[in-house]
């Protein structure tokens, strides 16, 4: 009897290694297409509205993986991904003149806020300029709780540490999560600090977290994503057809409008702002 | 406190409702731990049989880095894995990085290790006699083999239960190499830290009560089994 049972879980186990739909193996390689791009994209949930409908639309299977903007651009820039879906500046532009991409076209835009707790202990509520405020922060040794994760938000909270030419490293009220926006979110609110995050991802959030919006509206704080076909002449793995399929996808019409409307319903404000075709220049750059 | 009720709510609406997606989830990660698990039992047993019943040079060395390789950290595996399969790595031409063949590869690399220490330790508890006994009764050494296997079995069903267990409950490498594309390479365990991110505490909670379940049923079975004959 037990040599029944213990033999039909084998057998069950064998028979779980043939029911695999070879899904992999019955697509043709060329249709998938990897997109690497930033968390806030996917945790927003404005990737699981717009993937199927790409996917519908054009007959590709696309690989969404959501890491950091360092680290999916790090992954453009290895060939081992066909499309970057990014927000940040500095490194997408060497990116670009590194040759690793073909081109880099403007999405949408949301912004950055800094985050405290109501008591405000550096006083900066209010404050119209972010390198100022994270002056008033380093100047008070007030806890500020960074990404610490190379995505782009942390590369923006660096920024503004150089406008305000603080130094920060090191120093004891500076502290460093290296977790995703969310994570670093509920440690800021936790531990009572200042934070910098993307409003997306603070909206989603907001409830029962307890931290307040002390800075807005600076032009230092707009938050710009952009997408970039990678290169396929350097390498030639890549699916330059699929990974260019999506970015146009991104920046046509339809897709536009639903970004514009996109979280209105859940979050009672739009997460993101469409400006594809616009120049940079225009959002205040 | 209300965030860990709320979630448990979600468990049972969710588990009640069948949610198809919470449903293909959950299947599709009993599917991938469960064939990662039938690998490193195929490769953990006949390793750890061999070790255990033969002596040779640096035996101990072999018994000292199965037994760390228990300890493989699934995030360095799956690193490794993702680096491996690469399009431009060593492996690229296999084509199957963010795909459920990479996450079986993965999950078996870090189970078998551990049901080759366990393998192996239950393979040596046996008395060093039967083995002389079961030979001078004439068997050959194959025989013997699978009547010492016979004898073990308890152990070895404690194997299965850990391997399982640790491949099931692993979110490093399946994340990395699986990559959490919806529909096709998440697991019970890439979806809660998505869920976690996304601040939806209460269907990441509904989502590891429900990953704990299965868990728990599959090693009711196999305890069950395991039990059934108490060794003399």
């Amino acid at each position: 009897m037990k040599r029944k049972l213990a033999s039909m879980i084998l057998f069950a186990m064998l028979a779980s290694l043939f029911v695999f739909p070879p899904a992999a193996a019955a697509q043709p390689a060329q249709k998938n297409v990897i997109l690497a791009t930033t968390t806030s994209t996917q945790d927003s949930g404005l990737l699981d509205v717009l993937i199927p409908l790409f996917e519908k639309k054009t007959g590709y299977f696309m690989k969404t993986i959501a890491v950091g903007s360092g680290q999916a651009m790090a992954m453009g820039a290895k060939g081992e991904a066909d499309v970057l879906l990014v927000h940040s500046q500095t490194a997408e532009k060497k990116f670009m003149a590194d040759g690793n991409g073909v081109e880099r076209r403007l999405v949408m835009h949301n912004d950055y806020i800094i985050l405290g707790p109501p008591a405000d202990p550096a006083k900066i509520k209010g404050m119209k300029k972010a390198s100022e405020a994270f002056k008033k922060i380093a100047a008070s040794g007030s806890v500020f709780t960074s990404r610490g994760d190379n995505s782009g938000t942390h590369a923006k909270e660096k920024d503004i540490w150089k406008a305000a030419g603080v130094k920060y490293e090191g120093e004891k009220w500076y502290q460093q999560t290296g977790l995703g926006m969310g994570q670093t979110l509920a440690v800021a609110a936790e531990k009572k600090t200042y934070v910098l995050a993307d409003r997306g991802t603070y909206l989603a959030l907001k409830k029962g977290l307890g931290l307040d919006i002390l800075v807005e509206g600076d032009g230092i704080l707009l938050n710009i994503y952009h997408v970039i076909e990678v290169n396929p002449k350097k390498w030639p793995k890549v699916n330059f057809a699929g990974g260019k399929a999506f970015a146009d996808f991104m920046v046509s019409k339809e897709t536009q409008a639903i970004i514009k409307t996109f979280g209105i319903e859940k979050f009672g404000s739009p997460l993101f702002f469409p400006d594809a075709g616009k120049k940079e220049e225009a959002l205040g750059l | 406190m209300d965030i860990i009720l709320e979630g448990i709510r979600q468990a049972f609406i969710l588990l009640v409702t069948f949610d198809p997606e919470v449903l293909g989830i959950t299947w599709f990660s009993l599917k991938v731990s469960g064939t990662a698990t039938f690998i490193s039992l195929f490769f953990g047993m006949s390793v750890g049989t061999v070790v255990a019943l033969t002596q040779f040079p640096g035996r101990r060395f072999v018994v000292s880095l199965i037994n760390t390789g228990m300890a493989l950290p699934p995030v360095v595996v799956g690193l490794f894995v993702t680096i491996f399969l690469w399009r431009n790595g060593p492996l690229g031409f296999l084509e199957i990085l963010y795909t459920p063949a990479a996450m079986i590869l993965a999950q078996a690399i870090i189970a078998t290790p551990i049901v080759t220490g366990i393998s192996l330790a239950s393979m040596q508890q046996l008395p060093k006699k039967l083995r002389l006994q079961i030979l001078a009764l004439g068997a050959t050494r194959l025989q013997m083999v699978r009547i010492l296997i016979r004898e073990a079995r308890l152990p070895l069903l404690a194997a299965v239960m850990a391997g399982f267990g640790g491949v099931i409950s692993e979110v490093g490498a399946s994340i990395m190499v699986g990559g959490n594309i919806k529909g096709y390479t998440r697991v019970l365990t890439t979806a809660t830290v998505m869920e976690t991110s996304r601040g939806n505490f209460d269907i990441a909670i509904a989502l590891g009560i429900i990953l704990l379940l299965f868990a728990y049923a599959i090693n009711l079975v196999l305890t069950y089994v395991q039990q059934r004959e108490r060794p003399r």
